[in-house]
């Protein structure tokens, strides 16, 4: 078997590679190269150097955008994470009917992200309203709020599962050896437990940090970056750059946005894996 | 070790199959008529069903292909961005009036010598660039205040009472102050979220923006002074004081809620377009009877002879880049479609649509009858000056700030400045080069 591997290796790597650069690679390469110039069509495309990002990094909205965003990954990730293994911690104890909990709070997460932020909206405006407050709409504070909580609420249940996976490859006779030593319960979850989770944790931090910096959906139903832009989030912020205004240099200036977003959502990945892989330890 | 290498093999070969599945078939649908072919993106999703049936007797008839494609609500351009970037691009496609056709002027060919042009009733209807007739109307619809009749005779009035704003706001204001024992309000919600704003983005801000270009006499502007704001707030201030709801409710309030609203007879007037026949009237509806459409008031100009604002915001063009055979087919069948019986049939009764043309018959729309009853009594039409807005950002900033003004967290200056100084600098973003 091993040697047919070796000698068919082309075969079975040609087709998926065939896919990704059809997929994949061949658009972002185009993509990159449209940035670079104006165009309505990406057949027809004009060439204009560094104009676009001259733009762009000039762009008051898309600094705002990028600031709010920013703040917003930060908060929700630290949220996510912490709610996400208390509730794998509370479902991996013996409590009972814990399986049908894990259940219901996996479910959110099935619902796609325009539906949650029209529901969300619908919940948080009733709410508002009768709190006599401005509506989510109207006010830049409880816009930023209402997303953190329909991001929390979605994604909570998600991350626990892997965090309940994590949880449980650790060999009972640690804990076990632990207890006879004499170790805390606090001990036992700072010295053990969070040490052999780490690989979760990597996982974790990793999709809320990019699903948060990346939200879409969620920003577009839930305020629509309202009030007058303020919690315009960047992938928001690039989407109205491309389609709020006619004329070739603005598909131009958004497909520049949208590489500048590329490359820091990977930047960020890149540094937060090194961090958290650092941290893992071996079993 | 024989079976491992089959296994192997047969694993290779499945794969394969895979991946090439997707190069066959297609075939067939290569085969080149002489007569060219059209492709038209269609731009209302309401009426796919009647263009699909259509296109399909043209190409009974005459043997043409005539592939129609309808894009989804609110995501035509881009559609058309994509569609217009493949090698079988669209031969007929929409653009919304001067300011959409910034974006597709290289594609659009020069109408001027087509039948189709010959046959529109005026160059009111034609998109016309530098003397090139880039666009010609498909449809054209009208919108004001629809207002049920029944409701205003149960408050003591009727439409003959209301022949400007100040009437408006007598007879609106008269409704709140007795909507308890009435059980109806004024207007239905003056809903500010997105699938209801453009009621007052852009279909009521026609309104100052037409009658500022009537006193400078012009058609379109770089900079726009803001007149008559004071009547905008006038209108704006009457529609959300006098509603169903409370103002600082409205930015959660949607288009089928003011829509749900007024056919439940909630509500004596709603600001809307002639498009809305078949959602307002019907059976367990309104009765056509029952409703009909008045001016939108702003205290401005000869109100006395104010009519409805009419106009269009659906200009087909033909792409200009493709084949000359499809290219000559599409003009045969827009032709077709606005000239013949089958084609006006479809068009008047099928879609709804009134077409400028010659041959066209008339519909059944309340609405667009009572336009024409308007002009015939000599009343001057309002034409659509909204399609001078430089940009979507425009409409969507003032959207925004009459969203906060109406909710009490922004001010009206707020919605000055996003009308005045956003036209200027939208203008300027939109023409740099």
């Amino acid at each position: 078997m091993e040697k047919a591997v070796r000698k068919y290796w082309p075969i079975f790597l040609l087709p998926t590679a065939a896919a990704f650069s059809v997929g994949f690679l061949y658009p972002f390469i185009q993509g990159l190269y449209l940035s670079f110039c104006s165009f309505i069509t990406i057949d027809r495309a004009t060439f204009n150097g560094l104009e676009n990002y001259k733009y762009v990094l000039t762009d008051t909205s898309f600094l705002h955008s990028f600031w709010f965003t920013a703040l917003f990954t930060v908060i929700v990730t630290v949220l996510i994470n912490v709610g996400a293994f208390a509730l794998a911690l509370a479902l991996t104890s013996k409590i009972k009917a814990s399986n049908m909990f894990r259940t219901i709070f996996f479910m959110p997460n099935l619902i796609g992200g325009i539906v949650l932020g029209y529901i969300w909206q619908i919940l948080l405006n009733g709410a508002l309203s009768i709190l006599e407050k401005p509506l989510l709409a109207l006010d830049e504070t409880y816009g930023f709020i209402g997303l953190l909580i329909l991001m929390c609420w979605q994604q909570i249940g998600y991350m626990m599962i892997i965090y309940i996976a994590g949880l449980q490859s650790i060999p009972d006779d640690y804990i076990e050896a632990a207890k006879i030593d004499g170790a805390t319960e606090g001990q036992i979850l700072w010295k053990i437990k969070i040490p052999n989770v780490m690989p979760s944790i990597t996982i974790c931090m990793f999709l809320s940090l990019t699903n948060g910096f990346k939200l879409f959906d969620q920003n577009l139903a839930l305020t629509g970056g309202e009030p007058a832009h303020a919690s315009e989030m960047l992938a928001l912020n690039i989407y109205n750059t491309f389609y709020g205004r006619s004329g070739p240099q603005w598909k131009g200036y958004g497909q520049a946005k949208a590489v500048l977003f590329c490359i820091m959502v990977i930047a960020i990945s890149m540094l937060q894996l090194k961090a958290t892989k650092s941290k893992e330890v071996q079993q | 070790m024989k079976f491992k290498k089959v296994l192997a093999l047969a694993m290779v070969a499945t794969m394969a199959v895979g991946a090439l599945a997707g190069c066959g078939g297609n075939k067939d649908d290569k085969k080149e008529s002489d007569a060219g072919k059209v492709y038209y993106l269609n731009f209302k999703p309401e009426a796919d069903d009647a263009w699909q049936a259509l296109a399909k007797e043209y190409t009974k008839e005459t043997g043409v292909e005539v592939t129609v494609v309808t894009a989804a609500s609110n995501k035509y351009e881009e559609t058309l961005m994509v569609e217009m970037g493949k090698s079988d691009a669209p031969t007929l496609f929409h653009v919304n009036g001067p300011v959409g056709l910034n974006n597709w002027k290289d594609y659009c060919m020069d109408l001027s010598d087509t039948d189709i042009y010959k046959n529109l009733t005026s160059d009111d209807y034609a998109l016309i660039d530098n003397g090139e007739v880039k666009g010609i109307a498909m449809a054209i619809e009208t919108y004001g205040i629809i207002t049920n009749t029944k409701l205003l005779a149960q408050a003591g009035y009727s439409v003959d009472d209301i022949k400007g704003f100040e009437d408006l706001k007598r007879v609106a204001e008269d409704i709140t102050a007795r909507s308890d024992e009435l059980g109806f309000a004024a207007f239905t919600s003056a809903g500010m979220d997105d699938s209801s704003n453009w009621r007052f983005k852009t279909h009521l801000a026609n309104l100052p923006i037409y009658f500022e270009y009537q006193a400078e006499n012009e058609t379109s502007t770089d900079a726009i002074k803001g007149t008559y704001l004071e009547n905008y707030k006038n209108i704006f201030d009457l529609y959300i004081n006098n509603s169903t709801c409370k103002p600082t409710e409205l930015s959660g309030k949607t288009g089928d809620d003011s829509e749900s609203e007024f056919i439940d007879g909630k509500a004596v007037f709603f600001q809307n377009g002639s498009w809305e026949y078949n959602n307002v009237i019907g059976d367990g509806k309104l009765a056509a009877e029952d409703v009909t459409m008045i001016p939108i008031y702003i205290g401005v100009g000869d109100e006395a002879n104010q009519g409805l604002c009419t106009g269009t915001e659906n200009y087909w063009c033909v792409n200009g880049t493709a084949d000359e055979k499809d290219i000559q087919a599409t003009l045969d069948f827009i032709n077709w479609c606005v000239s013949s019986d089958e084609g006006t049939t479809a068009m008047a009764n099928d879609m709804g649509f009134v077409i400028p043309f010659k041959d066209a018959k008339e519909t059944e729309n309340v609405f667009v009858k009572k336009d024409a009853e308007m002009l015939a009594a000599g009343k001057t039409t309002i034409p659509w000056s909204f399609t001078t807005i430089p940009s979507e950002t425009w409409k969507n900033d003032l959207g925004s700030a009459l969203n906060a003004y109406a909710g009490g967290t922004g001010t009206w200056e707020d919605v000055e400045k996003a009308f005045v100084d956003g036209w200027a600098t939208e203008y300027k973003a939109a023409n740099q080069k």
